[in-house]
């Protein structure tokens, strides 16, 4: 295998690490506060098709961004008003939400585009169009350095680079601000933060709605950049493996990355039999490694890699005690 | 001169859907004191706290503070007002550092950084000014009970508290953690704080305040000076009626050997070697009492004895050996040996707090033919006995089909009580009979262990309250660090030469 075609891998990763790393933070917000989302599947996916449709009909890939926000945050609403006004079991009203985006996408789209429940493909404007940093092609023909620039770093769209800024951004947030700490504190111990005067439901809905417009980003960018256009169920499981990488992750950002990263690899690799052929000397099956994420994520659940200790106070509405 | 009162309340009221929690109830309490209320579990005293907190919303009533009325509508109008409280289960986060528990609430800005910096020196002054000692750099995980209660009142000091509520505050510490407590506490009268101290321990409220109200059923009984009451007064104050202090019992008519412990040994799984050679043996017709702190292995030992934790070494209840290891090791064979068993924790151990109680009178007893109908439990034949034995244990509300976990404190521990003893069992193994559980019905449990060794069996008493192992038993042992470290008679032992053993010290090394 040459450096190219190692890059042209690598590179694939990036592009499709991306919307694993948008959704895992996003969940890393909702999760870190108390909320258990497994509706990110949902969220991307209702994102995914607003955004192709907004974006088609206005012709502005930024359009069809906050149209895909605007779905998903819509979504998070209904999620924060059931688990958090209501009080409701976090998992049924997440699975709910997967199910409404499943159906409501398709149909929607059907009556809307009349295409078969899909939204036509997108050209133009309205996709996100990959960025050539600055000095990428002249650097190119550079030894060694020169492709990596040019094909791993530069090239890709401004949601890969929003996303990748994400992570320290996340950190900083969740380590060095106030709003970290009491996010922090409410996914531990909702009774800490009452008592200590800060209101338990202001800041599980502030997180909720985080997680709303990053699982916005990540659908957007599914329809409008990684591929031109909706289809059906287009999230794939992407919201579950995302999910999957935050437990191996911890619930750390920088980690949320690594795992991200190493999940995108695997999709990567899964992608290119004949990489895979190539540098093992035997084939491999292609879904082999789209159950890897799960089966890593088992392995750490069962204790093998160190302990996945989730916020303590996750998955459970907060009352006080009588 | 008259002082304005620090808090005044008139006529709170609060109910809880059809519980009266607190009725009409008005206090005033005047600043730099402290200020005890006592009554016994649901009497209402952690609810009036709790409003005058914010952390519940009174239907009815006022408060004034200093004089002036406020409205106290969330945690954060408390703190405004000068109000800090430390609940009984405390409010920390358990892997933050002790800063940031601290700081949480509380920060002077967006950013962390020069929030945290200004606690560090804060507390470092507060903790030379009242003693407070703490690491601020540990995470609350991994220090004691004793210094996350001062996290607590440092909590409440850097939000600048003049009036502090303390919640049971020692039901969690060791009398040399109460102690410090103590002392801490008039430091903070002498800086002039009001101090409010809730507790069911009369004796703590003798020895500490200058003013005492009692509760009783949701309502305001009384308020007394201390100096102007006796413990006694306040019990029937308390109980509404007299009570039995001490407890009244025969000497022992001891009978022959029950049970014989052998060089009990047992290591935990994380490889602790939790009993370390021990050796006793308990009498029929008599009490034994293990006096201890917690953690000191008398947990472990009562699980071996009860079936659920391995062990080597030998028991014999009344001559026979127990398995201790194999198949037999468990708690229904050790039933089948007349072996009964009360656990220190009943909401864990011993009952199943969302089943009902007639559900929970039959585990382990389900096997009782009395309860079998062919191959199906006979339901209403449990139902009626779970009737007469909370008729006989004096249950409150005597319904069977109401599930554990709404019994309050003792009803529930006389549920407990009930299922075991009326087993007729050759010895019992009660532990912590009385945790959690008020004066009136303490007195009825020490009546029922009392009853039960008169008729000639065998009692192992384990308890960390000293009083209750001092009056209670005919001996007493006293474990420190998984070792026995010697047996003395209540006559002739006194609570510190006791104290001074359950801090690994005996007379010899002390002098």
């Amino acid at each position: 295998m040459d450096l190219l075609t190692f890059l042209q891998v690598l590179d694939s990763t990036m592009r499709l690490a991306t919307p694993l790393l948008l959704a895992c933070l996003a969940g890393l917000y909702s999760e870190r506060a108390g909320i258990f989302d497994i509706g990110l599947e949902g969220k991307m996916l209702a994102a995914a098709f607003l955004s192709a449709a907004v974006a088609f009909t206005t012709g502005s890939a930024w359009l069809g961004l906050l149209a895909g926000i605007g779905a998903s945050l819509a979504l998070s609403a209904i999620h924060g008003l059931a688990s958090i006004t209501f009080r409701g079991n976090q998992l049924i009203s997440g699975v709910a939400i997967n199910f409404l985006a499943a159906g409501l996408t398709v149909v929607v789209a059907q009556s809307w585009f009349g295409q078969g429940g899909r939204t036509p493909q997108l050209a133009g404007a309205a996709r996100f169009e990959p960025i050539t940093l600055p000095f990428a092609d002249a650097l190119r023909d550079v030894p060694v350095l020169g492709p990596i620039y040019y094909e791993l770093i530069s090239g890709h769209t401004a949601l890969v680079y929003l996303a990748l800024l994400l992570v320290p951004l996340t950190w900083w947030v969740l380590y060095a601000t106030r709003f970290g700490l009491r996010m922090r504190a409410v996914g531990e111990n909702p009774a800490a933060v009452d008592t200590a005067g800060v209101s338990v439901i202001g800041l599980r809905y502030a997180a909720v709605a985080i997680c709303g417009v990053l699982c916005g980003i990540a659908g957007t960018y599914l329809a409008t950049a990684l591929q031109a256009g909706f289809v059906k169920d287009m999230s794939a499981g992407r919201g579950y493996i995302a999910l999957a990488a935050l437990i191996f992750a911890k619930w750390r950002p920088w980690y949320a990355l690594y795992a991200c990263l190493l999940f995108g690899f695997l999709q990567a690799l899964a992608l290119r039999p004949d990489v895979i052929e190539g540098a093992l000397g035997f084939k491999v099956n292609g879904q082999l490694l789209d159950v890897l994420p799960y089966i890593l994520t088992v392995i750490i659940l069962a204790g093998f890699v160190g302990k996945a200790i989730p916020p303590r106070a996750g998955g459970a509405p907060y009352v006080k005690e009588r | 001169m008259t002082q304005a009162p620090a808090i005044e309340l008139k006529g709170i009221s609060k109910a809880f859907g059809p519980v009266q929690a607190n009725k009409d109830i008005s206090i005033r309490v005047m600043p730099g004191t402290i200020h005890g209320i006592i009554g016994e579990n649901g009497a209402g005293k952690s609810t009036l706290m709790s409003i005058l907190y914010g952390f519940y919303k009174a239907d009815k009533g006022e408060i004034f503070i200093a004089g002036k009325k406020v409205q106290i509508p969330d945690s954060q109008a408390a703190i405004a007002a000068g109000i800090g409280m430390v609940f009984q289960h405390f409010k920390l986060v358990e892997n933050f550092t002790v800063l940031e528990n601290v700081v949480l609430g509380a920060e002077d800005s967006g950013l962390l950084r020069p929030s945290l910096a200004r606690a560090r020196r804060e507390l470092k002054a507060l903790a030379e000014e009242y003693g407070l000692n703490v690491e601020p750099d540990a995470l609350i995980e991994d220090i004691g009970v004793g210094m996350q209660q001062r996290v607590e009142i440092l909590k409440a000091l850097y939000r600048k508290a003049d009036i502090l509520i303390l919640d049971e505050p020692t039901g969690v510490l060791t009398p040399a953690e109460a102690d410090q407590f103590f002392r801490i506490l008039e430091r903070l009268k002498a800086e002039g704080k009001t101090i409010i101290l809730i507790t069911h321990k009369l004796r703590e409220i003798m020895e500490t305040t200058d003013t005492v109200s009692v509760m009783r059923r949701g309502e305001m009984t009384a308020t007394v000076k201390t100096s102007e009451t006796s413990p006694a007064e306040l019990a029937e104050l308390m109980v509404g009626r007299k009570v039995l202090l001490r407890v009244d019992k025969a000497p022992a008519k001891v009978g022959a050997t029950v049970l014989e412990v052998k060089d009990l040994n047992v290591t935990d799984n994380k490889g602790v070697h939790r009993l370390k050679g021990i050796n006793f043996h308990v009498k029929a017709g008599e009490i034994l009492g293990i006096a201890g702190v917690a953690g000191n292995g008398q947990s472990e030992l009562l699980e071996v004895l009860g079936g659920y934790e391995k062990a080597t070494g030998s028991i014999t209840v009344n001559g026979q050996t127990i398995d201790l290891t194999g198949t037999h090791s468990d708690g229904r064979s050790r039933r089948a040996r007349g072996i009964a068993h009360v656990p220190e924790d009943r909401q864990r151990e011993g009952l199943i707090m969302d089943f009902t109680a007639w559900e929970n009178v039959a585990f382990g007893y389900h096997h009782d033919p009395k309860y079998q109908r062919g191959i199906f439990m006979d339901n209403a034949a449990i139902k009626d006995d779970t009737v007469g034995k909370m008729e006989r244990f004096d249950v409150r509300p005597p319904d069977p089909k109401l599930a554990a976990k709404s019994f309050s404190g003792g009803n529930q521990q006389k549920i407990v009580l009930a299922r075991e003893i009326e087993r007729n069992p050759d010895l019992l193994l009660i532990g912590q009979p009385t945790r959690g559980v008020d004066i009136g019905a303490i007195e009825f449990i020490h009546q029922q262990i009392v009853a039960l060794r008169d008729q000639g069996k065998a009692i192992l008493l384990v308890s960390v309250e000293l009083e209750e192992i001092l009056s209670l038993s005919d001996r007493i042992a006293v474990m420190f660090d998984g070792r026995m470290m010697g047996e003395r008679l209540p006559a002739q032992t006194d609570e510190k030469e006791l104290g001074l053993m359950m801090a690994g010290i005996t007379k010899g090394e002390a002098a």
